[in-house]
């Protein structure tokens, strides 16, 4: 069975964020392509539940052998799934988003918006938070569930305004000694008139270097999809690291074959020449730990995946808390500069 | 796909292309399609006599024209690695790279140089978009560094002059993390009190925009040159309506207080001299400032002003 992110998050939700909906719509399990033989396995069991109430005896074995059979036929597809198969799991509709971490992570988690120039850019959403026991920053992109939240949060894609607000919040925080937590999650940065002409490549820039310069600890956790300058503009941390089946890429597979093989066709072979998995970012040196997802991604297990990716970061802060605030800024800035594929050498 | 399509067609259209560079005795200036007697165009700095088009020029003759005298020393760039994904679309990344290597007679997209400029100390890294798009890899990052740590060592000051593509796809994540890496090699420039200047040309987009380039002290566009981070095709896809005139081009971009100033090539040596001259020589400090003799012909308050010529 696939579990629905509503019952177990209202659980863990200690404060709300504000107007994010947690409650969504699970009634469609969201199949990916490649679950074809899960779905029907799952649909068969599902039959086989109304049926159940008819006092057939071995119907509940049966539902057990099938359901074994999920579980075995889960395991092995996402043992091995394909660079572009986890391209798909890393936007799935139901993949927990940054407000689902923060309902069930952070205590006291109080928005703070604006960048005190233009707008309040909702794809990121932003503020103070208690987690486990510390209060911190933190930065998030939100996707948003149904289509209004959607649009609100502009799919994820955040204007120059997001990433100012996102520099105003790393000073704020480094004045007042918090360390800084973000969420990672966009197709990248919003592709608009309005974006370019209010500066969003100089935002950009402007955010990387807000987060190389802060001397709190920083801390990046790739949950979803980590696409290109609209991503790395919140996530050159101490520590970045990234749930198993999230990506982090230059480009979209889809654009990147659009303009090395001019056709979306190779958008397989795009995703695989890019090397944008976990493993792969692990190889090439630029990410610092890999969280393992619950079996059949974080989409079926979403409280399991928020509180083991709570586990890494809080493990992270444990270990960069202690580092002198210099040191912690140098050390940051040394592991960039270090990022020219020596780690293949 | 045989043969033909993979190796003839190209071979065909690379013979058969128009070059921004008018290679003859006579060019066709690619905007305004007049032409030009190539030693005018080389007199005007490859700037269309016509209609002022900038036309793009290789990173050597920039910094001839840049450098007191055009003088100037390029500096070895330090080994990278090279294909860190061992990327292959139609064709390896590698070959491709050897093939632009061989095409432009550069080892990558960027050429670094320190010499003089107004006398002053300067180190300029500058583009070459004939070399893959000038697109930014591990090797274009560290050449970038290299840029900078030199500009500290030599106390001179720093100008970068973009002409790029954006990040190197081919090298993935890796040319991704050249963002972070250029803006440590610039913010050390700034720390050590030197100037960083940025001169945008046609075009600079995406992570190289993103990056460094947008991070300069001063910021100086060429007339013309498309300057953004999302390619205009990708916007327009997006919100599905026409662009507006002029989008994206160095004098949108100042319309809209994205860069200091768009300057003129003729006019860009001596600005940038101007500019250093301003901020690294602020002239006479305030001790051999003399106060003024309280003997002069002051009015004394509440007297009558008279025969202001305009006031009825």
């Amino acid at each position: 069975m696939q579990a629905t992110l509503s019952a177990p998050i209202a659980i863990g939700l200690r404060v709300a964020p504000a107007r994010a909906k947690l409650d969504f719509d699970m009634s469609t399990n969201n199949y990916l392509d490649f679950e074809k033989p899960i779905a029907e396995l799952e649909a068969k069991i599902e039959e086989l539940r109304g049926l159940s109430g008819n006092g057939e005896i071995n119907i509940g074995a049966e539902i057990k052998r099938l359901e074994n059979k999920v579980d075995r036929q889960l395991s092995q597809t996402y043992e091995k799934l394909t660079p572009w198969q986890k391209t798909q799991v890393a936007r799935h509709r139901n993949r927990p988003h940054a407000s689902h971490y923060v309902a069930r992570l952070m205590e006291d988690f109080t928005p703070l918006a604006g960048d005190r120039s233009f707008a309040e850019d909702r794809a990121i959403i932003s503020g103070l938070a208690r987690f486990r026991g510390r209060a911190v920053m933190l930065l998030g992109h939100e996707k948003g569930f149904d289509t209004d939240e959607r649009i609100a949060h502009n799919f994820g894609m955040a204007s120059p305004e997001g990433y100012r607000k996102a520099v105003r919040l790393m000073k704020l925080a480094d004045r007042f000694r918090l360390p800084v937590v973000t969420l990672v999650d966009t197709p990248g940065a919003y592709p608009g008139v309005g974006a370019e002409e209010r500066g969003q490549a100089e935002a950009i820039a402007r955010a990387i270097e807000a987060c190389l310069d802060v001397s709190v600890p920083f801390v990046s956790a790739i949950i979803g999809e980590g696409g290109s300058g609209g991503a790395v503009a919140l996530a050159v941390a101490d520590r970045v690291i990234m749930l198993e089946h999230a990506i982090y890429s230059v480009i979209s597979p889809e654009g990147c074959a659009s303009i090395l093989w001019r056709s979306a066709e190779h958008t397989q072979k795009a995703a695989d020449a890019l090397k944008l998995t976990a493993k792969d970012l692990t190889e090439l040196g630029v990410i610092d730990a890999v969280i393992r997802e619950p079996k059949g991604g974080a989409h079926r297990d979403p409280d399991k995946a928020i509180d083991e990716v709570g586990n890494a970061i809080d493990l992270a802060l444990k270990e960069l808390i202690g580092i002198p605030p210099g040191e912690l800024r140098r050390q940051r800035q040394d592991k960039y500069l270090d990022m020219k594929g020596n780690a293949l050498t | 796909m045989n043969w033909l399509t993979n190796y003839v067609r190209p071979k065909i259209r690379a013979l058969v292309r128009k070059s921004d560079i008018p290679n003859h005795l006579w060019g066709r200036c690619p905007a305004c399609e007049q032409m030009i007697f190539h030693r005018e165009l080389e007199k005007h700095l490859y700037v269309c006599h016509h209609c002022d088009h900038h036309l793009r020029l290789d990173a050597k003759k920039r910094l001839e024209y840049l450098f007191d005298d055009g003088d100037f020393q390029t500096i070895e760039l330090p080994p990278v690695t090279t294909d860190p994904l061992k990327f292959r679309d139609h064709k390896a990344y590698d070959s491709r790279l050897k093939e632009a290597q061989m095409r432009t007679k550069a080892d990558e997209a960027i050429i670094v140089a320190h010499g003089k400029m107004g006398g002053m100390a300067c180190v300029i890294g500058a583009f070459d978009f004939g070399f893959l798009g000038g697109s930014m890899g591990v090797a274009v990052g560290e050449a970038i560094v290299s840029a900078a740590r030199l500009a500290v060592l030599q106390q001179a000051s720093l100008i970068v002059i973009p002409a790029s593509g954006g990040a190197r796809m081919q090298e993935g994540i890796l040319s991704l993390m050249q963002m972070p890496r250029t803006t440590i090699a610039i913010g050390g420039v700034k720390e050590a009190g030197l100037p960083y200047v940025v001169v945008l040309t046609n075009p600079t987009t995406g992570g190289v925009t993103a990056s460094f380039a947008m991070l300069g002290d001063i910021a100086i566009a060429e007339p013309g040159a498309v300057i953004g981070f999302a390619g205009n095709r990708v916007i327009q896809e997006t919100i599905r309506e026409k662009l507006p005139e002029g989008f994206q081009r160095a004098e949108y971009l100042l319309d809209h207080g994205m860069v200091d100033m768009v300057v003129h090539r003729r006019d860009l040596r001596d600005t940038l001299v101007r500019v250093f001259a301003l901020l690294r020589d602020p002239g006479p400090t305030a001790d051999i400032v003399k106060l003024p003799q309280p003997e002069l012909d002051i009015p004394p308050v509440g007297s009558d002003v008279k025969g202001k010529p305009d006031q009825a």
